[in-house]
């Protein structure tokens, strides 16, 4: 049977995220997680192929302890096996050193297609699906919007570009990141609520991956936040109330003055 | 690794069909700008072009800002694989050891960049808005890269200090091209590269054009564009569109409700646009919209809610219902046109 792991985050859900304007960073209590829309998508693309045509679905997040709230949320989707990479000694890391974790991790069990979301909400970085790729010597097709076919020996897919798509073909394994219009997540069963609970989550902490610190966490990281900041507002505006007639007509002398629009 | 080895400022060169990539063109422009700003560290700005391209194209480069550029010719190399560039780049990078290479954040850059940053074991910051040697040494090349974060509510300042190449993928449409100068001349070293024994094995089978992909809203003068409060009347915006010359675009939320393609999107996950007239219609100012498109030259907001963040970054603000005023101004400039000389 043929061996998918998916590559979830725990992320803060942005539209409900608040600023500390005095200080410049975000204030991240009582803002609520969710999974990573790329990466549920991900995730149901590949319970699509169990449903279809029989595959075990092994989710795999690196994450604080907490992370494992989302786990269980997987298990009640169908994941057949969650794994939480958790370790103090693995926190603050930039994605060259989540890779080198992720990748130590994922060398040890069975694979056939690696599926990550294209990127995460809250970096917004879309670099991990790619270098971890790297870490493993896989070939990789980012930003996939659909997948046409898969084998143990093939996968074929729908890649969306600025202007166009690419249907490519990739021999497994091989890694994929989804775009979150690759599918529609399913809704989880009540039932399998309940059961989730029962199902065991496997931690992975640096005692088993043995990694040196030079290339984990936040010391192995070549990039560092040297500050953050919010965005000043910049312009002093002209607000108007008008009638809407004399709105357009407004508008329409603001266009003419500026030639922004010809005679 | 000896930082001290690394010198110069390298440009990713994307093409297509004998062309150069815009968002390659703004690099190149930013990196003169950066070599301009720190005399003193003596930088060439270096592009690097994989594939077979004119020499027109060549000469194109120097005339936008390339004081060198490294060809690495073959002609298989017009079509991207991540493998056959990851190999090549990463080779000329352990040869000419780039202190800096920056990489445009498109679909393509994207997918290279990270690939890349790993198999040179380097750090890598995506999709940045603004660099800048590091402020407080004169003779620093550190570069700070800045970039949004958490959706566009945050920004962060990101250096890589230990590691080299500095590298970072720019958002395109944000960094200004220079203004074309065919007195400049550039070398051009050019490489016959071998992929004998390289091995992809991802392969292309079919490219599929998007049949709307027409028009490409950063590039538009002037963009009407329209948010959760223009509801189903998008055909408003257009037919406003169609009488001034313009595109129209969207807020996610109108993408998100179907009433227009993503690619007109504009924002933190959709496009970055910096036309002369933005005018944002029944579009709140969500900070990831903002983000996309603050900086306009000019930019005129319609909003039922007068506290509407979109008037803080407005030039001009007018509080009403956009579905009223649009149809309205699209007749009155009919009227304008039409008057009587």
């Amino acid at each position: 049977m043929m061996n998918i792991v998916v590559l979830l985050k725990q992320v803060p859900d942005t539209t409900e995220m608040k600023i500390d304007k005095e200080k410049g960073t975000l204030i991240r209590a009582g803002v609520p997680t969710i999974t990573n829309p790329d990466d549920l998508a991900g995730l149901e693309a590949a319970l699509q192929i169990k449903d279809r045509q029989g595959a075990k679905v092994t989710c795999v997040t690196m994450g604080p302890p907490q992370a494992e709230s989302m786990l269980r949320e997987l298990y009640a989707l169908g994941a057949d096996e969650c794994v939480l990479i958790s370790d103090g000694k693995f926190g603050g890391a930039d994605t060259w050193a989540t890779s080198n974790t992720l990748g130590a991790y994922l060398a040890t069990i069975p694979y056939d297609l690696i599926i990550a979301g294209r990127q995460a909400i809250d970096g917004d970085t879309a670099q991990v699906g790619p270098q971890t790729a790297e870490k493993l010597n896989l070939p990789q097709i980012t930003y996939v919007d659909e997948i046409l076919s898969i084998s143990e020996e093939k996968i074929r897919v729908r890649k969306a570009l600025e202007n166009r798509y690419e249907i490519l073909e990739s021999e497994m394994p091989c890694l994929i990141t989804t775009l979150s219009s690759i599918a529609k997540p399913r809704y989880m069963h009540v039932r399998e609520i309940m059961k989730a609970f029962d199902k065991p989550v496997t931690v992975i902490t640096n005692e088993h991956l043995q990694l040196e610190q030079k290339d984990i966490g936040l010391k192995g990281s070549p990039t560092k936040v040297k500050k953050t900041f919010t965005k000043e507002v910049h312009k002093n505006s002209d607000v108007l109330t008008l009638e809407p007639k004399l709105a357009a007509a407004k508008i329409l002398d603001v266009l003419l003055e500026n030639q922004f629009i010809g005679k | 690794m000896n930082i001290q080895d690394y010198k110069d400022l390298y440009v990713f060169i994307e093409h297509e069909e004998n062309k150069i990539h815009e968002a390659s063109l703004e690099l190149l422009g930013e990196a003169r700008r950066l070599k301009e700003d720190r005399p003193s560290l003596n930088y060439q700005v270096v592009a690097v072009l994989l594939g077979e391209v004119s020499e027109d194209l060549l000469f194109e480069l120097a005339a936008r800002g390339a004081d060198e550029t490294v060809y690495l010719h073959h002609n298989k190399l017009n079509e991207y694989s991540t493998l056959h560039y990851t190999h090549l780049l990463h080779q000329m990078i352990e040869e000419r050891k780039p202190d800096i290479f920056l990489i445009p954040a498109t679909v393509l850059g994207r997918d290279l960049a990270p690939r890349l940053a790993a198999r040179c074991d380097t750090g890598l910051t995506a999709d940045a808005t603004k660099l800048e040697f590091d402020p407080e040494n004169p003779d620093s090349s550190l570069l700070y890269v800045t970039r949004p974060a958490f959706g566009g509510n945050l920004f962060g300042t990101i250096i890589n200090e230990t590691k080299r190449p500095q590298m970072t993928t720019i958002r395109p449409g944000v960094m200004d091209k220079m203004q074309r100068n065919p007195a400049l001349t550039g070398k051009v070293s050019m490489q016959d590269v071998s992929l004998d024994g390289l091995k992809d094995p991802v392969s292309i089978l079919e490219v599929l054009k998007k049949d709307h992909m027409a028009v490409d809203i950063a590039k538009a003068d002037i963009l009407i564009s329209g948010g959760r409060g223009v509801g189903d009347r998008f055909d408003l915006l257009r037919e406003c569109a169609d009488m001034i010359g313009a595109e129209v675009a969207g807020s996610r939320a109108a993408v998100d409700e179907g009433r227009i393609e993503k690619d007109y999107q504009v924002g933190q996950t959709g496009k970055t646009v910096k036309p002369k007239v933005y005018i944002a219609c029944g579009i709140s100012g969500a900070v990831q919209h903002l983000a996309g498109m603050e900086k306009s030259d000019y930019i005129i907001a319609i909003n039922k809610d007068p506290d509407a963040p979109i008037f803080q970054v407005a030039n001009i603000g007018l509080v009403g219902n956009a579905l009223e005023i649009l149809p309205l101004l699209t007749k009155e400039i009919r009227n304008y046109r039409e008057r009587p000389s």
